[in-house]
């Protein structure tokens, strides 16, 4: 154990993955040789410690990006690729969505791709609409990929490692926010593994999930809750696909409450399909409606006294659950 | 039309836009360096303003322009409200878009130029579109497009010369070749050491000039928008330049040569433009130091303009998505 921060959790994710299999590679606009001359950021020191022919700089070409980690994976490599935003990853999402996820399907079995997106994500820098643009929603709704989304350091470094030797396509966002949160992390090889959520907070009257920097939301709005007498079970999903439906339900079962806590926009949001799948799977547990908290249907403003408006806080959490529990 | 045989009268203009670029970019700089909250990435073209003076001024008014996230110069060379562009670089109220861009989408409609992205490579495929449409309504204008040679690896920009080549639509496509896209200089993220002579591989003129020789950058800026005009299809012009600051402000190049900055340093299109105006009588110590001052004046009420202006009300973020509100 050790105390690092998120990125150099990150970090050590990829060199420990390096350093076991010749296999995985990096690529990126600016994997090596970045503008962020800052070692907190993920990949950081790689191109000195792997060289040129594992650490790749990319022209600007999201679709070759892409391409080049579905292309490569099927041949057999462990490509890690990165996309600077996430909205960019728009322009790399044919051959994620159509490639990516459905040849392994279309081969009947026979072929595989185990590839990882990392994404860098972040509602909270004033970069506005183009560069702040949560899409889980748009890739979890697409069959054959799979996507993570850690919340503290060392699940940033043991989701990582997960998904770089998971057979499959594994798309991980990461939270540009939380590079210089510390904490404790192993410095082994660690695997948190794929489709198990995390309890974060126990509790009895109701249950929130979230995900990513969404936790800490969620976390922040369990204080003023407990001194109303209210106690949450506050749910770290960490993998939306997988999704871990057994703790959900576990804990919906207890509590007979559900509010889900995320930053992207809350219409067809990731949270409607936590909320669907409770209301079929455990209609009769639920004591209250369930509640979504996230973003309003509009694009990421820049100006701060708008971007509140957006990224939901504290008091939305508090306003749901006291609304859930019909107060 | 615009005239071939430049006037005194022009070239003063020409340097005077440049100087005023420069001031408002070197006012971002020092904003950032006094901590000031300015929102997102500034990221400023200093060292490229004979690019966007060159250009902008070849342009008649109906002409469309779409930039990219490095858009102050063409739009400020297009004559964009200084006041109200520093104020949305500040996020604010009274900011051409209301505080909803910021520094690196800035649209403003009122000197066409109603369209900007952030997203690398997007201006091209726009620039198709408004280009389309002049053809379409038979209107005058032409599309000019900015974009930077790392956006030329996009797939969308080549998508875009392709179908204005088939369609000959009347576009300008201009590549800012400033020698680096992020911390990648141009010979690792580029297989073509030359971009403009893909233009005939699309069906047409393809030339390249020397960007900080903002004379150079008009002429052929003019001949090829002839071209445009003409209705012989678009065009392709390469400006050789450099990117002075690093890519944003918290960048601060330790990839970039200082021996390669120097050099380019002096290869200053303001400087070189001052030296040539000076030296052929045009221009004199007092008259330089006149538009200077002017320039920073304006700027400075920009500034002041900016600070006056409240943050934009938090309801307004609802607005503008749809024409008519709608609640979700
Ligand atoms: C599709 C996309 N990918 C990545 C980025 C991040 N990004 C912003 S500017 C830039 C470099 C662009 O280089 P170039 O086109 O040469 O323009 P320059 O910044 O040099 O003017 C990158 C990679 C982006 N904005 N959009």
């Amino acid at each position: 154990m050790s105390q690092k921060t998120f990125g150099n959790a990150i970090n050590d994710a990829l060199s420990t993955a390096m350093d076991m299999d010749d296999t995985v590679f990096i690529a990126g606009e600016g994997v090596g040789v970045s503008i962020h001359h800052d070692p907190n950021m993920p990949t950081y020191g790689l191109l000195d410690k792997f060289g040129r022919r594992r650490v790749k700089d990319t022209p600007v070409s999201e679709a070759a990006i892409a391409g080049l980690a579905v292309g490569a994976s099927c041949m057999g490599l462990r490509p890690v690729v990165e996309i600077m935003f996430f909205p960019f990853i728009t322009l790399a999402s044919d051959m994620l969505v159509n490639h990516a996820g459905k040849l392994r399907y279309m081969s009947g079995g026979k072929s595989s791709f185990p590839l990882t997106v990392r994404v860098k994500a972040g509602v909270g820098f004033g970069a506005g609409s183009q560069h702040s643009h949560n899409l889980e929603a748009w890739i979890a709704h697409s069959p054959g990929l799979k996507i993570v989304w850690p919340s503290t350091v060392e699940d940033a470094k043991g989701l990582l490692l997960s998904a770089i030797f998971d057979p499959d396509p594994v798309i991980v966002v990461e939270d540009m926010m939380l590079y210089r949160m510390k904490g404790e992390c192993p410095d082994a090889d660690i695997r948190t593994p794929l489709g198990k959520a995390r309890v974060a907070a126990p509790g009895t009257d109701c249950t929130v999930i979230a995900y990513g920097l969404a936790l800490y939301t969620a976390m922040k709005a369990i204080e003023p809750l407990i001194e109303k007498g209210i106690s949450c079970e506050v749910i770290d999903l960490r993998s939306l696909v997988p999704l871990d439906k057994t703790c959900i339900l576990e804990s919906v079962r207890k509590t007979g409450r559900l509010v889900v806590v995320h930053e992207a926009n809350r219409f067809c949001g990731f949270g409607a399909e936590l909320a669907a799948m409770v209301a079929e799977e455990a209609f009769y547990d639920l004591k209250g409606p369930v509640k979504r908290v996230g973003a309003p249907q509009i694009p990421v403003p820049v100006a701060s006294s708008l971007e509140k408006v957006f990224i939901p806080g504290p008091e939305d959490v508090v306003r749901a659950v006291l609304e859930t529990m019909g107060k | 039309m615009k005239e071939k045989q430049l006037t005194s009268d022009f070239q003063v203009r020409l340097f005077t836009r440049m100087v005023l670029i420069r001031t408002f970019e070197e006012k971002i700089v020092a904003l950032c360096r006094e901590s000031y909250q300015l929102p997102g990435m500034q990221i400023l073209a200093n060292g490229q303003e004979a690019v966007a003076t060159g250009v902008v001024s070849a342009l008649e008014p109906d002409d469309i322009i779409v930039s990219n996230h490095r858009s102050h110069g063409h739009l400020l060379a297009r004559g964009a409200d200084l006041n109200s562009l520093m104020a949305e670089i500040m996020a604010k109220a009274d900011g051409v878009n209301h505080g909803k861009a910021g520094t690196l989408h800035l649209s403003v409609p009122e000197i066409n130029a109603p369209m900007t992205s952030t997203v690398v490579g997007a201006g091209p495929p726009l620039a198709v579109g408004a280009a389309f449409a002049q053809q379409y309504q038979a209107l005058n204008g032409v599309t000019v497009v900015f974009f930077g040679d790392g956006a030329a690896a996009e797939g969308s920009v080549h998508e875009a010369m392709n179908l204005s080549g088939i369609w000959k639509l009347p576009i300008l496509f201009v590549c800012e070749n400033n020698g680096w896209a992020g911390a990648q200089r141009f010979e690792e993220h580029s297989a073509a050491r030359q971009i403009h002579k893909r233009a005939q591989g699309y069906d047409m003129p393809g030339q390249s000039v020397d960007g900080n020789d903002v004379e150079a950058v008009y002429h052929l800026s003019l001949e090829l928008l002839e071209h445009c005009r003409s209705g012989k299809g678009p065009a392709f012009m390469e400006t050789m330049t450099y990117r002075m600051r690093g890519h944003g402000e918290q960048d601060h190049q330790h990839y970039v040569n200082p021996e390669e900055l120097e050099a380019w340093a002096l290869k200053c299109p303001i400087i070189r433009y001052r030296r040539a105006l000076l030296n052929a009588g045009i221009l004199d110590k007092n008259k330089i130091q006149r538009i200077e001052q002017d320039a920073e004046a304006r700027v400075a009420a920009a500034v002041a303009f900016g600070d006056a202006s409240p943050y934009p009300e938090s309801d307004t973020a609802m607005t503008d998505v749809f024409v008519q509100a709608f609640n979700s």
